[in-house]
């Protein structure tokens, strides 16, 4: 089974991907957070290590995971994502954090 | 010589200045890489059209980017900077051992034989090299193993792997400069590594004289006498005459000995060049006038160097990247600001004009001489 989920990306990723818009992102399997973000980068490669450091796989500290209205951040990769998410209704929403100048 | 092309890094994004070689009208173009730190900018000096750049936020890490059309266009390559083996730990501020842990790439060295060879200086301090093009990364890690590693510290900048130098008579000869550990020198490539800082002297680290623990700023070095290193350390300004083997003071009659650039003259290799910078607390110049310093005698004897320059309410910083010469004759110097003005010098110092002065804060100025 495979789900479509709709990520939208700060401008600075947007322009870095070269992409415009809401990014489709075709899932197999569980919609999790991992698996949403594994499939992110196997589509755009240079992605990698800007929203997850490459040696951890953590989450960045400046970077927020948001989807239906909530702060998904602070959830283990293995986290499903919302039904909302999963059937393309609402998307996933990466953003930089409100901080520096 | 038909052109001069400067390769400016700032705060918010890359800018490439380009001129024919009177170096009298200049060319912006940029920014690239808008809103993101560019710590450097450098291109190989067997292929000008071969340029490397260190992208980098707090936000979204670490980018490398390359250019194979001397800047006009660019892509992403490999940003994995993995330590090699067990990373281990350092020592933080407060004293305890602290993971070693990648933040940027401060400085890029391509390689003076080969276009495809590239070596990454990082923070947390430790060297990398690319052989493809900056496509996948490989630890030297005999720079950290070397023994010391452990007990080296941050200093207030972080602790950063910033100044790479090769040695263009002996391809294995190479110098790593860390703040706050102090130079160190490879024989074999990069496979081995010793610490070089014998007669550095810093009363700020508990034993003064000991052999790594100094906040090196900037070392460089001549082509034509690759023996001789000068050094900007956090204050004195030094020079070895033995391959770093020893090092001794050449502050002499300078204003202040603290500051970060040190560059050589491209045809003088006695003729140095620093910007002095009032005190490790106030990262501006002495008397608010912003003064090139040359020496024409290795050291020593300084002249200010002021004609162009503003000699009144000047509270910029010149950063340790950001001071570079071309190789036309007369030799053309450059240096960038905090401030954002890149100042240029087409007779070797003589006299000095902005040729843009309105960028963001300036961390790093490398030129390239076209032919």
């Amino acid at each position: 089974m495979s789900a479509t989920v709709r990520v939208v990306l700060p401008a600075p990723l947007r322009t870095l991907a070269a992409l415009t818009g809401d990014v489709p992102v075709q899932v197999d399997g569980a919609v999790t957070l991992g698996a949403v973000l594994d499939a992110l980068e196997a589509c755009h490669p240079v992605l990698r290590g800007t929203m997850r450091d490459r040696a951890t796989g953590r989450r960045r500290p400046f970077v927020r995971f948001f989807a239906c209205e909530e702060d998904l951040s602070h959830e283990p990769p293995s986290a499903v994502l919302p039904a909302a998410v999963a059937s393309g209704a609402e998307p996933l929403v990466v953003l930089g954090a409100m901080a520096g100048g | 010589m038909s052109g001069v092309r400067v390769l400016v890094g700032t705060r918010k994004g890359a800018f490439v200045l380009t001129s024919d070689g009177t170096r009298s009208a200049w060319e912006v173009d940029g920014p690239f890489f808008g809103g993101w730190e560019v710590y450097h900018v450098k291109g190989s000096p067997v292929d000008p059209d071969r340029i490397y750049a260190s992208q980098s936020t707090g936000w979204f890490g670490q980018v490398v980017q390359r250019s194979d059309d001397g800047g006009k266009s660019w892509s992403a390559v490999g940003n994995e900077f993995a330590y090699a083996g067990e990373a281990g730990t350092h020592q933080w501020y407060d004293g305890t051992p602290h993971p070693w842990e990648f933040a940027r790439v401060w400085h890029l060295e391509p390689s003076l034989t080969d276009p495809d060879t590239v070596y990454a200086g990082v923070e947390d301090a430790a060297l990398f090299r690319s052989v493809d093009g900056a496509k996948s990364w490989e630890e030297l890690a005999g720079l950290r193993g070397h023994g010391s590693g452990p007990h080296w510290q941050p200093g207030a900048g972080g602790m950063c792997l910033h100044t790479i130098v090769l040695d263009p008579r002996d391809q294995g000869r190479m110098f790593a400069a860390i703040s706050a550990a102090g130079v160190f020198r490879s024989d074999d490539w990069g496979k081995t590594w010793e610490p070089v800082n014998r007669g550095l002297h810093s009363p700020q680290i508990p034993d003064p004289d000991a052999p790594v623990g100094h906040c090196v700023h900037r070392i460089a070095l001549h082509p034509a006498r690759p023996d001789v290193l000068y050094m900007q350390k956090h204050w004195d300004v030094m020079r070895s005459d033995d391959g770093g083997g020893s090092w001794h003071e050449v502050s002499g009659d300078l204003p202040s000995d603290f500051g970060f650039p040190i560059a050589v003259h491209a045809h003088e290799p006695s003729t140095v060049y620093v910007v002095p910078i009032k005190s490790d607390g106030e990262h501006y110049p002495p008397d608010a006038k912003l003064r090139v310093y040359r020496s024409r005698t290795g050291g020593d004897e300084w002249e200010p160097l002021t004609k162009g320059l503003p000699q009144g309410n000047c509270y910029v910083n010149v950063l340790r990247d950001a001071m570079d010469v071309d190789s036309l004759d007369p030799c053309g110097i450059y240096f960038g600001t905090t401030g954002g003005q890149v100042y240029a010098s087409a007779d070797s110092g003589n006299a000095w004009v902005p040729i843009v002065r309105d960028l963001p804060a300036v961390l790093s100025v490398e030129v390239q001489s076209l032919p």
